[in-house]
């Protein structure tokens, strides 16, 4: 009976059910009710135009929207590629859109363009890398953020009439993965008719045989499928681009005026300028939003996850939590931090025990060597006191002698010194000299022993006694 | 009746020599070497004339087109085209084609030179060295040649000029452009090109010529100069000598069909829009390019790559090869050259320092000038 009932119950879930209404419930206003709240968030877009300088990209832009966004003209000497995003809010009706334009500077002018293509990539992986870390908050507010993912790419293919160049069909296999590509053929008034013709077929199997994956216009839902339809058959899309107003008739309409004729912007017979703003902005504005979030987003996501080491099911297949497996990596990766933290500190401190211990030693060095010294000063200053106690000694020992001399000399009066008393010196002090010299200086000058301590003594008393006039021609020797 | 009293006079040898006298003294005094232009015209008729053009710029920027159209002839019927991802890793070819055509009896032997590759690869560090190259090879060719002891022969594959195709997408001259020029001007006479210029409004076109003329002065590059007109030529001659010289770079058009405009039957190239007609000279820069190439300078641009662009080559060649022979000390050479007079130091020192001088001079005058236009303003 249990077992009855539970299959009933089973079945019961699986089948859908088709209920019909009694009278209006009124739930058909749930578009309305999006609508309403779409228009007052505000939309946004972002639009990354790539292609040589020169060749049309910042004229179309100003074309489409109507406006003219400030652009001076690009330089053909740029020594790489790099992005240059631009944000404008703009306002239609009650709607408001955040229009964001990407441009590619330096783009196709380098003599080696091999690495061309990097810089774009890298930029659309940012934004997506960007939207990633905000899902991945804890604390998030999507409904806040200014999303920069890149919706669509307008390649600007140059018009040669040949087929692509070798750089737009390496750039755009690198970038059909993580982008919706609409390639347009730039500057499309110096290709007639026939050539365009072939031109665009060309391109086409060029992307096709080469696995380039463009942009197609939707064709799934019924309202616009058959538009869409006809539209994916006229890509690559031929514009041209002008801001300047020529009159044609008693109007005045955005073209380019030429000797031979006037090319008008919105004339569907010269170029598809109008197509391009149709599918564009018109129709699959918000298909291009949702291709860029559910597919090529979501392809990066999974990839980055991957990468980090994530799946879907763990061993058991159960399936994973993401936020548990997000916050058990995020402390593994947090623990790797602090011990990596760790072992660095620990070698800081190492590091700075062994210079201290080394700048010990030679302080001690230092120290020994400054003791060593001091007792090498002590040392000599000794022997120095030393010689010099020896010195006085012989001194006194000698003005004794001298002072013994003397007595004897004067008791033995001779006329010489009284020769010698006249030429006396009028010297204030009186001293002993060295010995030896001096005693034969004396025998020779028969002059008083001149008493100085020192040699400067000596020759100022010498001085003195050439300028006494009573000094004797002939002199010493 | 002269022919009577001559055979009067023939009946006696020794009145021959007055008879002839006669004749001298009846008519003006005419020596004779006026005719000298005439026997010159006869004999080159005779002789035939040739001409070789490289063409040079990257793929699909009308080359071919603007060839076949100014020799109105198809030079290029099945040319297979590579597609990109061939064009990737391309290396630049040289291709001759060699055509004889006449006109009103005067015969000339025409050579294009094309450069397939240019430009077109990824990576294009140094695509102009296979042209470079070749050039230089005719030179050596031609050396080899005029050394040699047989002269009667010589075929002159020399390159007499070189057309460069600038892309009129830009906004001016670009790196590989420049590189490619700087490569080649002291190589071969360069005429710069603004190639598919029906894409650029007469105002684009004045903007785009001034920059890329700047653009030319400002790297030293040394393309192409017409030569003066003398001064005793007349006024309307030297009106159009000056315009053609402002006008340069040319901005062409080419075409390979030929439609119906203004009731006639001229080339051109057919839009929902307009017809843009080659030779009418307010769409296009075509007829100058054509009479300055074609009827006018071609034989001053085989003169300057004989007289400037080969002497140099020569005389580089040949200091290379004395500088070897003095390092290897051998005392004859295999060509036969007279021994270049070096200058010695003190002379080089002094042309040097006139040089400065004359630079210094020369600033000076600048200065004062601007000054001058200065206080008028």
């Amino acid at each position: 009976f249990l077992a009855l009932e539970c299959e009933r119950f089973s079945i019961c879930n699986e089948e859908k059910r088709n209920l019909s209404l009694g009278g209006h419930v009124g739930f058909d206003s749930l578009p309305e009710q999006l609508v309403s709240k779409s228009v007052t968030q505000g939309f946004c877009f972002n639009i990354l135009c790539v292609g040589e300088t020169g060749i049309g990209k910042s004229t179309l832009m100003n074309t489409l929207f109507n406006t003219m966004f400030e652009n001076e003209e690009a330089s053909h000497y740029q020594n790489g590629v790099y992005l240059r995003p631009r944000t404008y809010d703009l306002q239609e009706s009650n709607v408001r859109l955040k229009l964001t334009i990407v441009d590619t500077v330096g783009f196709g002018d380098q003599i080696n363009k091999e690495d061309s293509y990097k810089p774009i990539v890298d930029y659309i992986d940012t934004q997506f890398e960007n939207y990633l870390q905000e899902e991945l908050k804890i604390k998030r507010s999507l409904f806040n953020y200014h999303d920069t993912r890149i919706h669509i790419c307008l390649y600007f293919i140059a018009p040669t009439g040949h087929s692509l160049k070798s750089l737009d069909l390496v750039t755009m296999k690198k970038l059909d993965s993580k982008v919706n590509i609409i390639p347009i053929i730039a500057k499309a008034d110096t290709i007639s008719k026939s050539e365009l013709h072939k031109f665009k077929i060309k391109i086409m199997s060029e992307l096709v045989s080469n696995g380039v994956q463009i942009y197609q216009f939707p064709t799934d839902d019924e309202t616009v499928s058959e538009i869409n339809a006809s539209m994916n058959a006229h890509l690559p899309f031929a514009v041209v681009g002008s801001v300047e107003e020529v009159k044609v008739g008693n109007k005045a309409v955005r073209a380019r005026q030429y000797p031979w004729g006037v090319v008008q912007v919105e004339n569907e017979s010269h170029c598809d300028f109008v197509k391009l703003r149709e599918m564009l902005i018109r129709v699959n504005m918000e298909d291009l939003r949702e291709q860029t979030h559910a597919r090529h987003y979501e392809l990066y996501r999974r990839c980055k996850l991957e990468e980090m080491g994530f799946k879907d099911t763990d061993p058991d297949s159960e399936p994973f939590s993401l936020q548990e497996t997000y916050e058990a990596k995020r402390k593994e990766f947090l623990g790797d931090l602090q011990r990596k933290e760790e072992e660095m500190r620990q070698m800081f401190v190492n590091k700075v025990k062994e210079t201290e211990a080394e700048l010990k030693d030679k302080e001690r060095e230092l120290h020994e060597k400054f003791e060593q010294l001091k007792r090498m000063h002590q040392e000599e200053k000794k022997k120095v006191e030393d010689k010099r106690g020896y010195l006085e000694e012989e001194m006194n020992a000698f003005n004794k002698r001298k002072a013994a001399a003397e007595t004897l000399s004067l008791s033995q009066p001779v006329k010489k010194d009284k020769d010698k008393k006249n030429r006396s010196v009028n010297t204030e002090n009186q001293s002993g000299v060295s010995a030896s010299s001096s005693k034969v200086m004396m025998a020779k000058a028969n002059v008083e022993p001149l008493n100085c301590q020192s040699w400067w003594q000596a020759i100022q008393c010498c001085t003195c006694l050439v300028h006494n006039a009573t000094w004797r021609p002939g002199g010493l020797f | 009746q002269w022919t009577k009293i001559k055979t009067k006079f023939m009946q006696h040898k020794h009145t021959e020599h007055l008879c002839l006298l006669f004749f001298v003294f009846q008519e003006k005094q005419y020596v004779g070497f006026a005719t000298l232009p005439n026997q010159v015209h006869r004999k080159s008729v005779k002789k035939g004339f040739d001409f070789t053009l490289m063409v040079a710029g990257e793929s699909g920027m009308g080359k071919s087109t603007l060839v076949n159209s100014l020799f109105l002839t198809d030079l290029y019927k099945d040319r297979k085209l590579l597609n990109a991802e061939e064009r990737i890793n391309q290396t630049v070819e040289i291709i001759k084609h060699t055509v004889d055509i006449e006109e009103k009896g005067v015969k000339l032997k025409l050579t294009i030179v094309d450069t397939p590759g240019f430009g077109d690869a990824v990576n294009n560090n140094e695509c102009w060295k296979p042209i470079t190259d070749y050039i230089d090879q005719q030179f050596e060719q031609y050396f080899r040649d005029e050394s040699g002891l047989n002269r009667k022969n010589i075929q002159d594959n020399r390159v007499h000029c070189c057309l460069y195709f600038i892309p009129p997408f830009g906004h001016g001259l670009r790196p590989v452009d420049v590189e490619f020029m700087k490569a080649l001007h002291e190589k071969v006479n360069i005429i710069p090109l603004i190639a598919k210029a029906d894409c650029l409004t007469p105002n684009e076109i004045k903007k785009l010529k001034d920059r890329i003329r700047e653009e030319i002065d400002k790297f030293g590059i040394k393309v192409y100069q017409f030569p003066e007109c003398d001064s005793d030529e007349d006024e309307e001659f030297k009106q159009l000598d000056k315009e053609l010289k402002e006008c340069t770079p040319f901005a062409v058009i080419g075409s390979n069909t030929v439609v119906e405009a203004r009731g006639q039957r001229v080339r051109g190239r057919l839009y929902p829009w307009g017809i843009v007609e080659v030779e009418n000279q307010s769409h296009c820069d075509f007829v100058k390019l054509r009479n300055m190439l074609i009827r006018s300078h071609m034989h001053d641009l085989k003169d300057v790559t004989c007289d400037v662009h080969y002497e140099n080559y020569r005389a580089q060649c040949i200091q290379e090869m004395t500088s070897k022979l003095a390092q290897d000390n051998r005392m004859e050479s295999p060509i036969p050259i007279l021994p270049l007079s070096t200058p010695d130091v003190d002379t080089e020192k002094l042309i040097k320092m006139k040089d400065e001088e004359l630079k210094r001079m020369q600033e000076m005058l600048n200065k004062m000038q601007q000054q001058m236009h200065d206080k008028e303003q």
